[in-house]
């Protein structure tokens, strides 16, 4: 498959692109990443990819457009089968699913947006409620190695890109994930090592950097 | 694989109707089980610990939460009879972004449109917005799952049961701003399956104005 067939239009530090990146990689995929500028000016091509929305990341296989990061890995796993980032088993697939869906519910604007947003102290609440639902994340890892079981897959994927901005949670809110949650804390060092989460994942000194920027910009800092 | 099929319902919810929409059209026998949701039982606590809420479906002992979820594993365990997701990935991604969106924007502004504050008007206007992007999606179609009732069609549908709710709460009509969409509901409520599944939207009226303070209306 040449490259030109595979496009992701992406932004280094967007956690919903990094799910992309990480699926492709692990499915040995060579794809090509276009950056996207999405302060200065985001491109013809993502407005005509994605104009309900108009975010990324848009993946591109041979022109034909998919967007919403859940969406794009669920395509890249049944497109290429190997190897399986969904278990067989229905049930199973459904829990997977379910956890997916309580990840972006839960985690991704509501709890760390209340944590990073914040102006001022941030409120003992907003970091109450992160670590409780980093708490019901480790009880649905258990005793596992992943999410997915002895192999990595979907949640995992779908949850680690989040963690590269735990450490600017961290600075700002004053508390540590590995000293609340060692057993979330264990599985992210555990999908860091792999080759196709360790290429994508920023340097979290850099997203708190660019964190810092962002919120300077909005007028938080 | 047919086991026992049990539903945590309430009959109004949308979401409830969602999974009841896709048992009705695969055929499948279940137990429905309304649930109080203002003084919520244990066997909705045990079986939804995280968010407990409704729609649970339990097949077999085990539970399965949240509605689209729900209605994806429907789909995939009775998968030879009607089934409501393309085979095709891409197709189905299409329709998966689709449901997304309904999941996304419809629920939200037709509450802030039912609970009658200072914002109702501009979720007036965006819902209409919404319905109109989905009518572009379902163009000719005489479904947004082509031929027959699909993934979409089925996360839609219920709220089309809460229109009249919005439209006299927020005194504006979804027939003249979306016609093609309500054509399509009319389309859809003349399948048995679906009128069996689906409450006639004056009774949705009648609880709304019974209910208006559980449901936050000021």
């Amino acid at each position: 498959m040449s490259k030109a067939g595979l496009v992701l239009l992406d932004c280094w530090v967007s956690p919903f692109c990094m799910r992309v990146k990480i699926a492709l990689n692990e499915k040995g995929l060579q794809y090509e990443a276009r950056p996207e500028d999405l302060f200065g000016g985001k491109s013809d091509l993502l407005l005509n990819s994605n104009p309900i929305y108009k975010k990324v990341p848009v993946f591109l296989h041979d022109g034909k457009p998919l967007c919403e990061s859940s969406i794009i890995v669920a395509y890249i796993d049944e497109t290429w089968s190997s190897p399986p980032l969904l278990p067989s088993c229905s049930y199973a697939r459904a829990q997977a699913r379910f956890w997916a869906d309580y990840i972006d519910k839960k985690v991704v604007f509501d709890a760390c947006g209340n944590i990073w947003r914040s102006k001022g102290e941030v409120p003992v609440e907003a970091k109450t409620e992160f670590i409780e639902i980093l708490k019901q994340l480790e009880g649905a890892l258990g005793d596992k190695e992943y999410f997915n079981g002895d192999t990595f897959g979907f949640v995992d994927i779908v949850a680690i890109p989040l963690t590269c901005w735990f450490f600017a949670l961290e600075k700002i809110g004053g508390f540590s994930v590995a000293a609340e949650c060692p057993k979330f804390s264990s599985w992210m060092k555990r999908c860091l090592q792999r080759e196709s989460v360790a290429k994508v994942m920023p340097d979290p000194e850099k997203v708190y950097e660019f964190v810092l920027m962002f919120r300077k910009m909005q007028g938080i800092d | 694989m047919a086991g026992e099929v049990v539903l945590l319902d309430f009959w109004a919810s949308p979401f409830a109707m969602r999974a009841k929409l896709a048992l009705s059209e695969k055929g499948i026998a279940y137990e429905c089980k309304e649930q109080d949701l203002l003084n919520k039982g244990p066997l909705l606590l045990q079986a939804n610990p995280v968010h407990k809420k409704i729609p649970v479906l339990i097949h077999n002992g085990r539970s399965i939460c949240e509605s689209l979820i729900i209605v994806r594993y429907i789909d995939e365990v009775w998968s030879h009879v009607s089934p409501l997701l393309p085979s095709d990935p891409y197709r189905r991604s299409q329709a998966l972004f689709w449901a997304d969106y309904v999941e996304k924007n419809i629920y939200d502004l037709g509450k802030r449109i039912y609970v009658v504050q200072e914002d109702q008007a501009e979720a007036k206007e965006k819902l209409i917005q919404c319905l109109k992007t989905l009518e572009t999606e379902l163009g000719d179609k005489l479904y947004f799952g082509g031929d027959g009732i699909g993934f979409v069609d089925v996360a839609l549908l219920p709220f089309s049961t809460w229109f009249q709710t919005y439209e006299t709460s927020g005194n504006f009509s979804i027939q003249e701003s979306c016609p093609k969409l309500v054509a399509w509901v009319e389309r859809c409520r003349e399948k048995p399956s679906v009128s069996e599944a689906l409450p006639h939207p004056q009774k949705i009226y009648d609880f709304y104005l019974l209910f208006k303070e559980a449901l936050g209306v000021k």
